[in-house]
């Protein structure tokens, strides 16, 4: 039997376990209402370091190391870390793990990079490339305000359609050894590049919401399956604006998502005391939204059944300066506890 | 496709919501209102101090640009700014900001290349095109004379 179905998509043969996460947010995270379920929340963004680029390495040595000390499994017997970040380069995640002595695959996927991350561990470990696989993806409010966007201090205003870097990093390790209440990935749907022409720097929501929609239709289809499979569908950071857009979208073809569609951008603030207009964005909001809140909903059989859908804006600085549209990608990745 | 983009254009237009313009112009005007009338305050003060008139207006500019920077540095100026907009944006103290808060973000990549490169990324353009269009303005009034 083949793997691949349809257009997009894989079904496993033997589901992959995730058999441990770690989190770790910053002190705004922890201020917002999936604060008890993060691992570690830092007191101050810089985490002891002298600028918030060290600072976003720091966080991820560190909640990687937390991951494996977690799973009880020895350094050496982890095949490989697949990482990314936002920063240039990819230096938030390299950076960070120099001293690991582990090989590394560096990806870049915008925000999505975590579903991308995700879906390359799974089809190494499922086509017996690797036995236990590290995957990671950060951001940092700080050091993304000041690559995207303005210095910190610059007294702006921010558009109601704007969302807000969450820092942090979360962490999990996939594995084909199956340990007792561990969620498997059972499926993974790979995006395409989507541009509907948006150009608004500060609508990244619109801009993705798209490519969301897509990843998440073909997902159906391919699996022939429905949205009423899940308990939850949750995507990355689209955010209310982007989520809004994709119900739109799932009504215009008689699909009903409002049910149990939700999105992550969405859960990790609280819009109304937070300033944080249409919700949270960056690596670090799907990541940590899964790692320390959905991991442990599905491992306590409150939810069993989710498709994690992390999104992604393909954009640059230099792209948008040159009035470039602002082109989205999106990963959907099956977990199921069976 | 083009008829997709421009019929998701539509749909994106009517799901974002717009910044209250009202409830903006309203806090720019009473926000940067105080800061003029702070201003007012200063000059009239130093007039009280035996200052003649000229000299006042340019110890006011200096004192609130200097306001401008400490409130940047105490990490101040971009909370008013949040509530402010334009309000802190356009007086000289909000040029001050835009100065002073690349400054101090690029600090880390050190004196040469952060802080004195960067420091203009956001006043910088305010300055080329302010003084090219002094200039343009200067050979009107010398064409006009």
């Amino acid at each position: 039997m083949s793997k691949h179905c349809g257009r997009q998509s894989i079904r496993f043969e033997n589901p992959i376990a995730i058999i441990t996460s770690a989190s770790t947010v910053g002190p705004k995270e922890g201020e917002g209402p999936l604060a008890e379920y993060f691992d570690t929340i830092l007191p101050d963004s810089l985490c002891g370091e002298d600028s918030w680029e060290k600072a976003e390495s720091k966080i991820v040595k560190d909640t990687f190391e937390a991951a494996i000390a977690k799973s009880k499994i020895p350094i050496e017997n982890i095949d490989y870390v697949i990482s990314g970040d936002l920063l240039n380069q990819n230096s938030g995640s390299t950076f960070a793990i120099r001293n690991f002595s582990i090989p590394f695959w560096g990806i870049f996927g915008a925000c999505s990079t975590f579903g991308e991350g995700i879906s390359l561990g799974a089809i190494m470990i499922d086509g017996g490339f690797a036995n236990n696989i590290l995957v990671g993806a950060s951001s940092h409010f700080c050091a993304s305000e000041k690559q995207f966007r303005f210095p910190l201090e610059l007294g702006t205003q921010r558009t109601p359609t704007s969302t807000w870097t969450v820092t942090g990093q979360g962490s999990i390790i996939l594995s084909n050894d199956i340990r007792e209440n561990c969620p498997r990935i059972t499926a993974i749907t790979t995006g395409k590049v989507i541009d509907m022409g948006i150009t608004d720097v500060n609508n990244m929501g619109a801009a993705m919401a798209p490519a969301a929609f897509d990843t998440i239709y073909n997902h159906f289809t391919d699996l022939a399956i429905g949205p009423e499979y899940y308990d939850l569908i949750i995507t990355g950071d689209l955010g209310y604006v982007g989520h809004d857009l994709v119900l739109q979208m799932f009504g215009e073809k008689n699909i009903d998502l409002e049910k149990n569609y939700s999105d992550c951008g969405m859960l990790i603030f609280d819009k109304n005391s937070q300033g944080t207009n249409s919700g949270g964005s960056g690596c670090a909001c799907s990541a940590v939204t899964f790692a320390g809140y959905l991991y442990k909903k599905l491992q306590q059989h409150q939810l069993n059944k989710i498709l994690f859908v992390p999104t992604g804006a393909l954009m640059s600085q230099i792209s948008a300066q040159q009035g470039e549209t602002i082109p989205g990608i999106a990963y959907a990745v099956a977990i199921e506890n069976l | 496709m083009q008829n997709n983009k421009s019929k998701y254009q539509k749909m994106v237009e009517k799901s974002s919501p717009n910044t209250n313009l009202f409830l903006n112009c309203l806090n720019a005007f009473w926000s940067g209102g105080l800061i003029c009338v702070i201003g007012q305050f200063i000059t009239n003060s130093l007039l009280n101090f035996g200052c003649d008139l000229e000299i006042s207006r340019t110890l006011t500019s200096i004192i609130l640009i200097f306001i401008g920077i400490l409130l940047t540095g105490f990490g101040i100026y971009d909370e008013i700014g949040k509530i402010a907009g334009a309000g802190s944006v356009v007086p000289i103290t909000g040029f001050a900001n835009s100065v002073a808060a690349p400054a101090l973000e690029f600090k880390k990549e050190g004196f040469i290349f952060g802080v004195g490169a960067k420091m203009f990324i956001i006043a910088g353009p305010v300055i080329v095109y302010s003084t090219l269009t002094s200039v343009l303005v200067g050979i009107i009034y010398y064409l006009s004379k």
